[in-house]
């Protein structure tokens, strides 16, 4: 039985102007230990779908379908059961790392809580075990440190302290919702570099949520290209990178710069990621579609799988340029 | 590195776009303002009492400040509201008409809200802006001294003032103002901060124009959709406060009166069977009330819809 | 923190300074004031104001007087209508009156609002947060002079349950209507300002973050939202201490409580200067206290501020 498994998954937000479908009937499953990286423009529901399995969708949005975590569905269950699922067996990190932690808080107090309220540590035990973790992710000095606040440390320090805050209870299964965007390059190495040890370590499942593909290459072992709020291709990371089928993720690729050819041009993706309260009837991508068929318009591409890989698309895949 | 030509193109859109919503922004707090219902009615409402204090005197033959000592000492029974005797809020305890006088009282009320309002905005805006263009020293010197008025209790002050130099309506509409434009200039100043890095302020700078055409000329009319807000929002706490010191005695001054002076009249003859001298006036001034603080707070949802 | 305080007072007490001496000035410029003797002042009063200031001496000397009197032993000097009266007898008489109302009216405003705020934030959209929503638009129209009466009418004259005014040592019966009357549209703001501020705090990204670890809602709530969600709050609540202690004016008057409300009315009609400058400064300096403790209890909270 896969971890987790997210079966036709939707996700709506009522808003003023009407209904916005954020997510349109998302499937897959991940399993122990295994790294998926979920890779799409802003906008493209990948954001929504870790939110939705979390509890932790807006007030005006609902989820429909099914996420089974461990043959549970996260969707239909209790706020109590899910608290008891959240942090201890499944954990988020989150965009964000400057607006992420309360900023009112000592991180002491903000990591022992998790420890003292699922693993019922008293406090002094509590900051101890949250120290380790602290050490675990490089945080120098942790001790001294982490009766600071958040606002006494940088972006990538930050980022580090919700890494470890997450990791406290050895969660199965890591969500992590573009955790290097917001943060310079040289940080963003880092961080990939301590996810990366975590997951060797712990043995921990991770969801990478990101636009960045110069990210997943080499961390994830599954890509999953998302656009519309559906998913476009589905595959092995490398063969995802070596042989797109879908014309997006192609076009995805060509735009990620490249320093081995210092010739070619950088090329874009024509047009605006879709509005999602009025997606098109056919491929969400038409639109833009560099290759785009008379029947792509009217008409979805179902997800159809072949060996290990899925794809929605019309074009035969030997002509995916 | 030359931006990409497609990045280029998506910035003039944005700006294309951007100036286009600049276009429409008074249009488009229009639509959001009418869909507001509360609001809405409650324009209508204002619009009524308005009418009501400019033309309410036309509608009865009595004079708000003419005595009927045919009635002293029996108004309890002989100066109920009645439409045989053209009283129709009845009579005060001196025979006068409460009706021809709650007509003047509204018609002060609005006018101290409306000037009181007026007198702060301008102030303070006029302050707020000069201390946030020049910024540095100055500003902080002039926040500072703001900081320090706001922690004196004005009415004790103005009360003060009031006596020493003599009950008047004029001393009022200024003392009132005077002490309302703190928060309006510490909201320009926040404004002004922002508004001093655009390009068309710092191409005035460079092109040498006075920093006192800069401010008159292109800061404060950036700052009217706020301060017309603001002002909204202020007129009923401006009024508020006026009938506060006319409950009090110490306001507007006999003959002239105002809605707090009819309330304090009302509520000193209360155990006297004599309930409309408390009734009419207080209805009056809680609809204003009212209606002057959904009309506010409509009109700030419609120009700035992101601040709920 | 030592600094901190020390800045604050640092900026305190010069405020306090300037509020003495423009009280000084206002009055020594008044028309018909005692210092220009246009008005005959009973003989026995004349006499306490001269031994006091000494008319004679030049206008500098008598501000020197009165500030350091008031500075050094919070001496206000004689009364202008009461030849038997210091201005300090008339603060120790009504002080404690509207300083018993006064707190309860302060508390019940920060409780009750709070409370109310906090509870139709958490259950937003629901009956309660609409009968919170629509009690505090409510009492927004009900400044303490218009609350007043009305619980007059209703608690006096048609129910006959509560005392229609005095103070009575401040037994229960009288001091329900003057905290009511006091407390009410504050109570109606604070419940305003916690509701969106609660709300706005609940749509943050550490909230998010709390929810993410499994924490029961109860303790988002209380150990992650609170914190943030009342600092707007108390912001507010300098403001709303002077709104208080200027409405006790009224309360005094409709009440007749007693309190120093009462002498300032009286003094303002019969031209009292000295016990008009007398409450002025205590109330200033009862501001200006207040401010800083806010202030102090700002920088508790939010770690950002830095002593």
């Amino acid at each position: 039985m896969p971890l987790l498994e997210i079966d036709n998954l939707r996700v709506t937000f009522s808003t003023a102007d009407g209904d916005v479908n954020a997510v349109n009937g998302v499937s897959f499953d991940i399993n122990q230990g295994e790294t998926l990286a979920i890779v799409g423009e802003s906008g493209s529901g990948k954001s929504q779908t870790a939110f939705a399995m979390m509890g932790l969708l807006a007030k005006n949005g609902r989820a429909a379908g099914a996420a089974r975590f461990d043959g549970k569905d996260l969707l239909t269950m209790s706020n109590r059961d899910l608290n008891q699922i959240r942090a201890r067996e499944m954990a988020m990190i989150f965009q964000d790392p400057m607006t992420s932690l309360n900023p009112y808080m000592r991180i002491s107090d903000q990591m022992a809580e998790v420890l003292m309220l699922h693993k019922g540590m008293g406090k002094a035990a509590a900051i101890n075990e949250a120290t380790k973790m602290l050490d675990a992710v490089r945080i120098p000095d942790a001790r001294a440190r982490i009766t600071m606040f958040p606002h006494e440390f940088s972006g990538g320090m930050r980022q580090r302290i919700m890494i470890a805050m997450a990791l406290l209870c050895q969660p199965r299964l890591l969500i992590a919702d573009e955790p290097t965007t917001a943060l310079d390059v040289t940080v963003q190495a880092q961080i990939m570099q301590v996810l990366g040890d975590i997951r060797r370590d712990f043995g921990t499942a991770v969801i990478l949520i990101t636009h960045d593909l110069g990210v997943v290459a080499g961390f994830c072992d599954r890509t999953l290209v998302m656009y519309g709020g559906q998913i476009m291709e589905e595959g092995p990371t490398d063969d995802v990178f070596a042989s797109p089928v879908h014309p997006y993720t192609s076009g995805l690729l060509k735009a990620v710069p490249r320093l081995d050819r210092a010739d070619a041009t950088l090329a874009t993706i024509a047009g605006e990621p879709p509005d999602m309260s009025r997606l098109p009837a056919g491929c969400p991508f038409s639109p833009r579609c560099a290759q785009v068929l008379d029947n792509c318009r009217a008409e979805r591409p179902v997800l159809a799988t072949r060996g290990n890989r899925r794809r929605a698309c019309h074009l035969p895949i030997k002509e995916v340029a | 590195m030359l931006p990409n030509p497609s990045t280029v193109e998506s910035v003039a859109a944005a700006m294309d776009m951007a100036e286009l919503r600049g276009r429409s922004l008074w249009a488009d707090a229009r639509t959001r303002f009418s869909r507001n219902k509360a609001a809405v009615v409650s324009l209508v409402l204002l619009i009524l009492i308005g009418a009501f204090a400019v033309f309410g005197s036309y509608l009865t033959t009595h004079e708000r400040d003419f005595i009927d000592f045919s009635l002293t000492g029996r108004y309890a029974y002989l100066g109920v509201p009645s439409f045989e005797t053209g009283h129709y809020f009845g009579t005060d305890a001196d025979g006068r008409d409460l009706y021809a006088r709650t007509v003047q009282g509204t018609g002060i009320s609005l006018m101290v809200g409306a000037v009181g309002a007026l007198v702060a905005v301008t102030v303070g805006t006029l302050y707020g802006a000069t201390a946030g263009y020049f910024g540095g020293r100055i500003d902080g010197a002039m926040m500072r001294i703001v900081d320090i008025l706001m922690s004196i209790p004005f009415m004790f002050v103005l009360i003060l003032m009031l006596v020493i130099f003599g009950r008047s309506i004029f001393m009022l509409f200024l003392g009132i103002g005077l002490i309302s434009w703190l928060d309006m200039a510490r909201i320009a100043r926040g404004q002004t901060m922002t508004i001093k890095n655009k390009e068309f302020v710092e191409a005035a700078h460079a092109i040498g124009v006075h920093p006192a055409k800069i401010i008159l000329r292109h800061i404060v009319p950036n700052l009217l959709g706020i301060v017309i807000v603001y002002a909204t929002l202020l007129i009923p706490n401006m009024i508020i406060f006026e009938s506060f010191i006319s409950y009090l005695g110490l306001g507007v001054q006999e003959p002239d009166t105002s809605l707090g002076a009819l309330i304090g009249e009302g509520a000193r003859n209360m155990g006297n069977g004599v309930l409309w001298q408390l009734f009419f006036p207080l209805f009056f001034f809680v609809m204003t009330i009212f209606a002057l603080f959904f009309v506010g707070d409509g009109l700030r949802d419609a120009l700035d819809p992101k601040d709920r | 923190m030592f600094i901190f305080v020390a800045r604050r007072l640092a900026v305190a007490i010069p405020t306090l300074l300037i509020l003495v001496v423009l009280s000084f000035v206002l009055m020594y410029a008044a028309p018909g004031g005692p210092f220009n003797s246009e008005r005959p002042l009973p003989p026995e009063v004349l006499r306490n104001i001269e031994a006091k200031y000494g008319l004679d001496q030049p206008f500098w000397k008598q501000i020197v007087n009165y500030v350091v009197g008031v500075v050094t032993q919070f001496d206000f000097g004689p009364s202008f209508q009461y030849k038997d009266r210091t201005v300090n007898d008339v603060i120790a008489q009504g002080f404690p009156v509207t300083l018993t109302y006064g707190f309860w009216s302060f508390v019940v405003a920060v409780t009750v609002g709070v409370s109310l705020g906090v509870a139709a934030a958490i259950k937003q959209n629901t009956w309660l947060d609409y009968l919170a929503v629509g009690i505090s638009i409510g009492a927004q129209v009900l400044p303490n002079f218009v609350m007043a009466p009305i619980l007059l009418l209703v608690f006096t004259l048609w129910l006959g349950w509560l005392p229609g005014g005095g103070w009575n040592g401040g037994q229960w019966e009288y001091l329900i209507m003057p905290v009511l009357a006091l407390s009410t549209s504050y109570m109606a703001s604070i419940a305003r300002i916690t509701r969106s501020s609660m709300l706005e705090v609940l749509n943050t990204n550490f909230i998010r973050t709390a929810q993410a670890k499994g924490l029961p809602m109860r303790r988002v709530i209380w150990h992650h939202a609170m914190k943030p969600a009342m600092l707007p709050v108390l912001s507010y609540l300098g403001p709303a201490f002077v709104g208080m202690i200027t409405g006790s004016v009224v309360i005094d008057v409709i009440f007749s409580t007693g309190g120093i409300g009462q002498f300032f009315v009286n003094s303002a009609f019969n031209r009292d200067y000295s016990v008009i400058m007398g409450i002025t400064i205590l109330v200033g300096t009862l501001t200006i206290l207040f401010n800083l403790a806010v202030d102090i209890l700002y920088a508790w909270i939010d770690p950002k501020i830095r002593y």
